[in-house]
């Protein structure tokens, strides 16, 4: 992680392994989330702090730089087309906005009905959105900082181990004043957080 | 229509009443079984909408369990935005995300489920003779209609998908936060080894794309041109819908262990649900 000189820390947090983090940010300010252990996904969503309505957009994002995969200069567009905020530095090389969120649900069906009480990032989203006002109907597809989903040219895809490693970091820039919403990734049915979720960093310079 | 002067109430009405029964291409038809093509095997009686959408016009239906919905890229040039919802609960809707990982699979076609973020079966893909879907790109913005046409509104000549889901919506009680992201038929797009997506295009004229209710719907349908069109005008063509009664799966054909577990969950949530 490289943080200028000039830059103020605003905050400086750790997220628990599993755990949800949520955090207001100014237009301006920045956010790098460091990938402590390594190959960690980091659910993330992010919505206009004025306009709840307002948030975004996979695909927006996809067709505007028309590419799946997200890393420097990728601007994460919300649903109207409006920039929330861009990626300014990223030290993994690609990460992923198709595979969406866990949940109790999609796991019962990727991997059976065991599956439906075990702790996942809807959970996460549910609970620290609605320290914001944020219900169900505000969750969209979101991005999955340090997952990797590839897409064989037969249109098989999924999840498959990662190429983040520890210590890694990524920083975005605040287009606008927004709110962002973040899964510290419980999975443990599939390679996303190495079978072992772990702790990140979430740094708020100004 | 008929000459009649509409300076009084009397003259306006019947001016208005001269303009019953015209037929045009792009509108519903009452009843359903009155309309043409239907395909072979639909009993009349069970036939329940007919309706041909416009070039840049769009459709809100509300749709029972087990209906069976046929498209039809009647010129080749449709793209059909869909937002699908559980009628029962409308926070229940289409997961794109959940669809492809679900599936481990990006490309729809026969076969696939549509699925809500509910681990349940919104939609069956019956059938497809076009194979040429979107799951990445999504629809497009007034933003971006107005830089690339000049124009985005519902309005203007060249509408926003995003528009007309709004006010399709709309129709139902739902409001912007309603809209999910959207799956697009009869335009494709490829996503190369880089990951940069490349605009397929269409199957062609007379494509057709048969979908099943799995659960009562909402299905809000956009026929715009795909966001990654590379057209510099404004392209679409009108999209026929022909619906007609039916059953929901029984979850006995599904040929993976996903889409099994998703039917059961579905008829499980049905049955007790009591739909």
């Amino acid at each position: 992680m490289s943080l200028t000189a000039t830059a103020t820390v605003v905050s400086d947090d750790t997220v628990e392994r599993r755990g949800p983090w949520s955090k207001l940010l100014t237009a301006g300010q920045s956010l790098t989330i460091v990938d402590l252990h390594g190959n960690q996904a980091v659910d993330f969503l992010v919505y206009d702090a004025h306009d709840t309505a307002i948030r975004y957009s996979a695909q927006q994002t996809m067709a505007r730089q028309g590419n799946i995969f997200l890393t420097t200069g990728s601007t994460l567009l919300a649903n109207t087309g409006d920039a929330l905020m861009t990626i300014v530095e990223d030290e993994v090389g690609r990460h992923d906005t198709i595979g969406g969120a866990c949940s109790k649900e999609s796991n019962s069906l990727r991997y059976g009905a065991h599956t439906v009480h075990e702790h996942a990032c809807v959970e996460n989203f549910l609970a620290e959105g609605a320290r914001w006002g944020l219900g169900k109907r505000d969750l969209v597809s979101n991005v999955n900082f340090y997952m990797n989903v590839p897409v064989e040219p037969d249109g098989v895809l999924g999840i498959v181990d990662g190429i983040s490693a520890p210590g890694l970091s990524l920083t975005l820039r605040a287009d606008r004043d927004v709110i962002v919403l973040v899964s510290n990734c419980p999975q443990i049915n599939n390679p996303c957080n190495g079978f072992d979720p772990t702790p990140v960093r979430m740094v708020v310079t100004a | 229509m008929s000459e009649s002067a509409t300076n009084d109430p009397n003259g306006a009405r019947a001016h208005a009443r001269a303009q019953g029964g015209v037929s045009i291409e792009t509108m519903p038809v009452f009843p359903p079984s009155a309309a043409d093509h239907w395909p072979e095997g639909v009993e009349p009686e069970s036939a329940v909408w007919a309706e041909t959408v416009g070039a840049g016009n769009y459709t809100a239906l509300a749709v029972a369990a087990g209906t069976v919905i046929e498209l039809t890229d009647l010129e080749g040039d449709a793209c059909a935005h869909l937002a699908l919802f559980n009628s029962l609960q409308t926070d229940e809707r289409l997961n794109v995300a959940d669809t492809v990982k679900v599936q481990w699979q990006a490309y729809l076609a026969a076969g696939h489920l549509l699925l809500s973020d509910r681990g349940r079966v919104l939609a069956t893909i019956l059938a497809d003779t076009s194979e040429h879907h979107d799951t990445f790109a999504g629809t497009s913005t007034r933003r971006v209609n107005e830089a690339r046409y000049g124009s985005g509104s519902a309005h203007g000549g060249s509408p926003a998908g995003l528009e007309l889901l709004t006010l399709a919506a709309a129709k139902f009680g739902l409001e912007p936060r309603d809209l999910p992201p959207t799956v697009t038929l009869f335009q494709g797009v490829f996503v190369e080894p880089t990951g940069a997506l490349t605009f397929t295009g269409s199957a062609g004229a007379g494509a057709t794309v048969r979908l099943r209710a799995e659960l009562p719907l909402i299905v809000l349908l956009a026929n715009v041109p795909h966001p990654l069109d590379p057209r510099p005008e404004y392209t679409s063509s009108p999209l026929r819908i022909r619906a007609w009664a039916g059953s929901p799966a029984t979850g006995a054909d599904s040929d993976t262990p996903e889409a099994a577990r998703a039917y059961a969950n579905t008829i499980a949530y049905s049955n007790l649900r009591g739909i």
